[in-house]
């Protein structure tokens, strides 16, 4: 399979690429099978009656979400949104063009729910769902990773994400699930974490961190689990447990608790901050994910809870957590006013990794060499689901400036890439919401192209060897796409890996 | 579900190409799935795999790739103990490719 993908050449200048029709039709991530999909609560396969439930689910979500149907009566077609996706861009395919594929979803709306698609179905674009407009459904609906770059541009503010949110849980309803997120949000109810990673090798892998960094450093720096009574729970991506350079963030955050004397634990119950129930619009799945966190944070007594480095986590939680569970103020279920009692209300709840080192930074609280990062070049790619579904701090934009003020703190060298790559416009590193899977790879590595460029662009002009980022699909996307397109993996690493490597961990000289 | 031969005996796996069944690996099976990963098996690859099977038959998930790396480098020496000898024998990714070769479960999430 790996093979055969070949990385498109960069644009020489970033036009409108050539259209290129069906070039993506065959591309198509694997389907859930029976057990995943029953494991947690969907059809096993395709149900007999799949029409009228997936029209009912429609009509339903339709009700349910008033900005769905505004989204699929308010589109003018203008185009401002085509070019503007990174799948579109890398792989030419007219229907990732962000309006054609929100019309696949929109003309079987028409159809069902206009009266001028009742009656005039072809004067007005209108089409029955039929198996072949299902498939079509399910093959580019899984080729969105959801970043919304394309709403920036969108001069009604459409949320195409929330549009392909709706059509995979249409088809998770009528048994046509995607294997990789779907087994994986099993993995989360059984196991508790992503990865699948059971209790005692987490312990393991985190007691072989202890000695990595004693060694390193000569420093007892702790990573603490189920303690009860501690101070702050941090909740990380999985992938920071185990993947590199995952897991040098992680070293990091160990080190900022450290050095700040501020006690911490994980939790092996909430071993996991991703909430995949986001990726597949399920608000069920969304929920129950979310819960686990606020029973770990009932159960342990802590007074904060803190996010590690994982954009859609900081999406749910600095978004969501407050209605989902009553982390911050919300919910409003007994258990959910348990938990606003027992955190420490001076604090903000949650509170992002990089809001609590700027926030010790700022206070004077870190010390660091610097000339640690000398051997980098920095630029910081922004997350999508950080830098369009979240803020941090108290600034407008406070997302974008604090981990980059971060990064100026511990590393001499930091240069950004070209403006309309980055903040808000930033590009999806190309496997976010739910696509990253290696049955994606083609896709994957074609939509990384306008990230590539830019970062090739600031290879070139300043010698840029490092681009830091918060997330952990950012993570394992990069490492895995970079090659292709002539980067070592290991360009990419995470804000808190920089840290990690500055941060002075003796006591104050 | 596809079935892969080896020996005259059919084995199930997963629509990637990994064994369903942890108990059916042999050698014979590694072999044959290192060859649909174009990887020539070597005794520097089996000291992994076998490493990973061991970790795996103790914690019920393969092992981070650090913790791997900082086995192998206690076992072959500090110049093998990182991820770049890893890359070279699984170019892949070794936490990926190495599992499927071990007949273990493929590493979700974020990896």
């Amino acid at each position: 399979m790996a093979e055969t993908v070949v990385a498109p050449p960069l644009r020489v200048i970033p036009i409108i690429p050539e259209l290129k029709p069906d070039a993506m039709k065959d591309v198509r991530s694997f389907v859930a099978n029976e057990k995943i999909q029953t494991a947690i609560g969907f059809p096993g396969q395709l149900v007999d009656d799949w029409h009228d439930r997936a029209i009912g689910k429609m009509g339903e979500l339709l009700e349910k979400y008033r900005s769905l149907k505004v989204y699929m009566d308010a589109c003018v077609h203008c185009g401002a949104c085509s070019d503007k996706c990174h799948y579109f861009i890398g792989t030419q395919d007219p229907k990732n063009m962000p309006v054609a594929r929100q019309d696949l979803m929109r003309s079987v709306y028409r159809r069902y729910f206009t009266v001028a698609g009742k009656l005039f179905p072809k004067l007005v674009g209108a089409r029955d769902l039929t198996r072949d407009v299902l498939d079509e459904w399910y093959t580019y609906f899984n080729q969105c990773s959801e970043c919304r770059r394309c709403s920036v541009f969108c001069p009604y503010g459409i949320d195409t994400a929330e549009v392909t949110m709706a059509a995979r849980e249409i088809l998770d309803t009528v048994g046509y699930g995607q294997k990789y997120t779907n087994e994986i949000i099993g993995k989360v109810h059984s196991i508790g974490n992503n990865l699948g990673l059971p209790g005692p090798a987490l312990i393991d892998t985190l007691q072989g961190l202890e000695e990595d960094v004693k060694e390193d450093t000569g420093v007892d720096v702790r990573f603490p689990i189920d303690v009860q009574g501690a101070e702050v729970l941090l909740i990380t991506p999985s992938a920071d447990f185990f993947a590199e350079p995952h897991i040098d963030s992680l070293i990091g955050y160990a080190k900022v608790f450290h050095a700040a004397g501020i006690s911490w634990t994980l939790s092996s119950k909430a071993s996991e901050a991703g909430n995949f129930g986001l990726f597949i619009g399920n608000y069920d799945q969304l929920r129950k994910i979310a819960l686990r966190i606020r029973e770990a944070a009932l159960e342990l007594g802590v007074k904060r809870i803190i996010v590690g480095e994982c954009g859609h986590a900081w999406r749910v939680a600095y978004s969501f957590w407050n209605t989902l569970t009553g982390i911050g103020a919300g919910a409003e279920d007994p258990f959910a006013l348990q938990l606003q009692r027992q955190l420490d209300g001076r604090y903000r709840q949650p509170t992002h990794i990089c809001e609590f080192t700027w926030d010790l930074i700022e206070r004077d609280a870190l010390r660091f060499d610097k000339s640690a990062n000398d051997q980098y070049v920095v630029t910081f790619h922004d997350s999508c689901n950080v830098a369009r579904g979240s803020r941090m701090g108290d600034l407008m934009g406070g997302q974008f400036e604090i981990p980059r003020n971060i990064i100026r703190a511990v590393a001499n060298h930091f240069v950004e890439m070209p403006e309309n790559t980055i903040r808000e416009k930033t590009f999806c590193c190309g496997g976010g919401g739910g696509l990253l899977t290696d049955d994606l790879i083609d896709l994957r590595v074609k939509g990384a192209l306008p990230r590539m460029e830019a970062l090739q662009e600031v290879a070139q002009t300043h010698g840029v060897n490092f681009m830091a980022t918060i997330c952990a699909i950012c993570k394992a996307q990069f490492s895995k796409v970079l090659p292709y397109y002539n980067f070592d993996r290991r360009v990419v690493g995470g804000v808190h890996q920089l840290v990690s490597n500055a941060i002075l961990l003796g006591p104050k000289q | 579900m596809p079935n892969i031969e080896v020996n005259g005996k059919s084995y199930e796996t997963d629509e990637e190409g990994y064994l369903v069944n942890l108990a059916d690996w042999n050698k014979d099976v590694a072999d044959y799935i290192a060859k649909t990963e174009n990887v020539a098996m070597s005794e520097q690859h089996w000291e992994v795999v076998d490493f990973l099977r061991g970790y795996y038959d103790e914690y019920q998930i393969a092992p981070a790739v650090r913790v791997l790396t900082k086995a192998i480098g206690k076992k072959l020496g500090p110049e093998k103990g990182n991820s770049q000898y890893l890359y070279e024998l699984f170019p892949y990714g070794p936490a990926k490719q190495a599992c499927k070769i071990a007949g273990l479960p493929k590493p979700t999430g974020c990896v």
